[in-house]
């Protein structure tokens, strides 16, 4: 048992990952900036529903030997297809990635592998805040590996970045770090997936930026489905260009307490911006998500659709900050929280925050937490289904919104899987 | 059709019942029904009657809670029985005010409610393409276009839309009572046409209907055998498909007068 004190040097007396020129500047300014920073207190505003208590109990070490796995291992997790990228504990796994389909005008690759790339070197740091955030700070010095995305052209085959973390001797702290660089004109769809294998403790502490010029559109997948005693912090940042497209589907299904910050800046005239966002969570569950859209630029237009589904003595939170800037004329935004409490115990903190400081826009925003619908229920169970049956087909009805929204169907159809096993409790 | 040898499917004596957690306030008062295959029954009353009540007491309705009496269905205690139980025994309740279920999609919903019936007789589950087949008849009998069932339940359905619904849902089904509430409030002549068409189709010597209905015009389509008359939550006066034309000409008010 550790204090919060203890924990967090603990963490800071991780392993040092050498780096040449740029990068080791960064590197040594983010340790500076963690150290300052710390652990966020619980008062801080944008921590004050977040319990991270159950994280202080453990010291999280470094990753020192990296588990071999080979494919069998990982299969139910693999997307037909997809041009794959997998890191185990953090380290880059050549031998279960699959680059064959890569093609032209993409780059898919290990950013160890690519720091020399003037656009690594452009873009890397420059978009999530390592000199604010403690847990940005701690990856952008200690990441190891991550990958690096830069698409030129049109690229049909889903870009899968499987992260997985296995079960080891002590806790671990593992650091995945993404950087995506969507070139103007250019379209994709790529999948960030946070995988555990066994039941280990441990910390994913993942970093990702991702960039779109001009008229790109990204589909943005990220799925966080780690082991029950995991403790998952993420952040992503994104610059949204001019007429871009970004559309995030989130999902967060695992760990014994997660957070995920997402933050779009709309920097171009009539970029739009898509965020769906799911937590599904049970027992004594903890799933926060942070987002925060910054209209910083005319005409922009974004729509968000939030919801969570907590049973057991589980808690959800969810605050959704939209900043529209002064010059943002024409701005046009719409939000939504959704939530399901499936038990009496079972705890949802929702928080619409709405900035505005020019006339010229148009913001909706709206939020309802309420139960299984009396009325639906009672319908289904007098066309036979039973209590149960007639609350998992409701429960999945409701989640389903937000899944089928994912525009990689092998992909809906094993995430549709994996919700009906966490509804029913029952592995299918 | 009246056949007098047939077999009973649902007997109901001295039911009462009250809204449930409100004791005390007493909505039927002693209701006595009997019901035989191949028979259809009218139930007509003045809102606040009991007629409505009636049917969801039937089908296991949370809202109300049963104080005395029994019901009986093909010789099982229906209040024994939970809802599930009920429809799966052959009880079909065609809802008044149809359910939107967002996310689950219309075929999603008759393929999975069907095959929970397949298994309660004994018989084969169907897989989607199988029950595609099968879908693709029923919905003929509601004249239902088939991008319905590509739609989530109910959802964006027009009121006569809803109905038919519910009437494919029947169908599908295949109940051995089906009770009606209301099925032809909000409905226009060409929906009703339509669910009455159905239902029709649907009748059989070994199956009965129960229609709870304010109104004359339903029972033109779906003729009944007995037409029963609600009041004060009892059922106070029986006779054949003329009661409701009398009904229509003069009125409850003179039932309630000689009542």
């Amino acid at each position: 048992m550790l204090t919060k004190e203890q924990c967090f040097e603990q963490l800071l007396l991780g392993k040092a990952v050498k780096s040449e020129g740029w990068l080791e500047q960064i590197r040594t300014a983010a340790l500076e900036h963690a150290a300052i920073l710390n652990f966020p207190s619980a008062s801080h505003d944008d921590w004050r529903f977040t319990d991270l208590s159950a994280m202080f109990q453990h010291g999280f070490h470094p990753v020192a030997t990296y588990a071999k796995l080979t494919l069998s291992d990982i299969e139910k997790f693999l997307i037909p297809g997809a041009i794959r990228l997998v890191f185990v504990d953090g380290c880059y796994a050549t031998e279960l990635s699959d680059l064959t389909q890569t093609g032209t005008g993409v780059t898919v690759a290990s950013l160890a592998d690519r720091l020399g790339d003037p656009w690594v070197e452009k873009n890397f740091g420059h978009h999530a805040p390592y000199k604010q955030d403690a847990f940005v700070a701690l990856n952008t010095n200690f990441f190891e590996d991550g990958a690096w995305v830069h698409v030129a052209s049109e690229v049909t085959r889903p870009i899968h970045l499987l992260h997985i973390a296995t079960k080891r001797e002590v806790p671990s702290a593992i650091y995945p770090r993404c950087l995506v660089v969507m070139d103007a004109s250019s379209r994709a769809t790529m999948i960030e997936d946070y995988v555990g294998l066994g039941d280990g403790i441990y910390f994913s502490n993942a970093v990702t930026e991702v960039v779109l010029e001009k008229h790109a559109q990204l589909q943005h997948v990220r799925v966080q489905r780690e082991e029950k005693n995991a403790f998952h912090i993420g952040h992503c940042s994104v610059e949204s260009g001019r007429a871009s497209v970004y559309t995030a589907t989130s999902l967060a299904f695992g760990a014994r307490m997660s957070r995920h910050t997402l933050h779009v800046t709309q920097q171009g005239e009539g970029a739009e911006m898509h965020l769906n966002g799911l937590a599904l969570i049970s027992g004594r569950q903890i799933a926060d998500t942070h987002t925060q859209i910054d209209h910083a630029a005319p005409r922009g237009k974004s729509i968000q659709l939030h919801k969570c589904i907590a049973d057991g003595s589980a808690h959800a939170i969810f605050s959704g900050k939209i900043i529209v800037h002064a010059g943002a004329v024409g701005t046009d935004s719409a939000q939504s929280s959704r939530n399901l409490l499936l038990s009496d115990k079972a705890r949802i903190d929702t928080q619409p925050q709405l900035e505005i400081f020019n006339d010229d826009v148009s913001c909706k925003h709206g939020a309802t937490v309420g139960q299984i619908d009396a009325d639906a229920l009672f319908f289904l169970k007098s066309r036979g289904f039973t209590e149960e049956r007639a609350r998992n087909l409701l429960t999945h009805a409701f989640a389903a919104e937000i899944i089928d929204k994912i525009p990689v169907p092998s992909l809906v159809e094993s995430l549709g899987r994996t919700i009906l096993e966490r509804i029913s409790g029952v592995r299918t | 059709m009246i056949n007098k040898g047939s077999k009973i499917l649902l007997e109901v004596k001295n039911l009462r019942a009250e809204i449930a957690g409100v004791a005390g306030v007493e909505i039927l008062k002693g209701v006595d029904l009997t019901v035989r295959a191949g028979e259809v029954h009218a139930i007509m009353g003045i809102n606040g009657s009991g007629k409505s009540t009636f049917s969801k007491v039937l089908a296991g309705h949370p809202d109300y809670a049963v104080t005395g009496g029994s019901a009986m269905f093909e010789g099982k205690d229906l209040f024994s029985l939970a809802p599930e139980e009920r429809a799966r025994a052959g009880i079909f309740l065609a809802f008044q005010y149809p359910v939107e279920i967002p996310g689950v999609s219309n075929s999603a919903l008759l393929r999975l409610a069907y095959n929970t019936m397949q298994t309660e007789r004994g018989l084969e589950e169907l897989d989607p393409l199988e029950f595609d087949d099968l879908i693709q008849e029923k919905i003929k009998v509601v004249e239902m276009d088939p991008s319905f069932l590509g739609r989530s339940v109910n959802e964006g359905f027009s009121g006569g839309e809803k109905k038919r619904n519910e009437i494919l849902q029947m169908a599908v089904l295949e109940p051995k009572l089906a009770i009606l509430d209301e099925t032809d409030s909000g409905l226009d002549i060409d929906a009703l046409r339509i669910v009455a068409k159905g239902v029709n189709s649907l009748l059989s010597s070994d199956n009965a209907v129960v229609m709870v209905t304010h109104y004359q015009r339903l029972l033109n389509y779906i003729v009944p055998d007995y037409v029963h008359v609600m009041d004060g939550g009892r059922i106070v006066r029986t006779g054949g498909k003329e009661l409701a034309l009398e009904l229509e000409a003069r009125g409850y008010d003179w039932l309630r007068a000689a009542a």
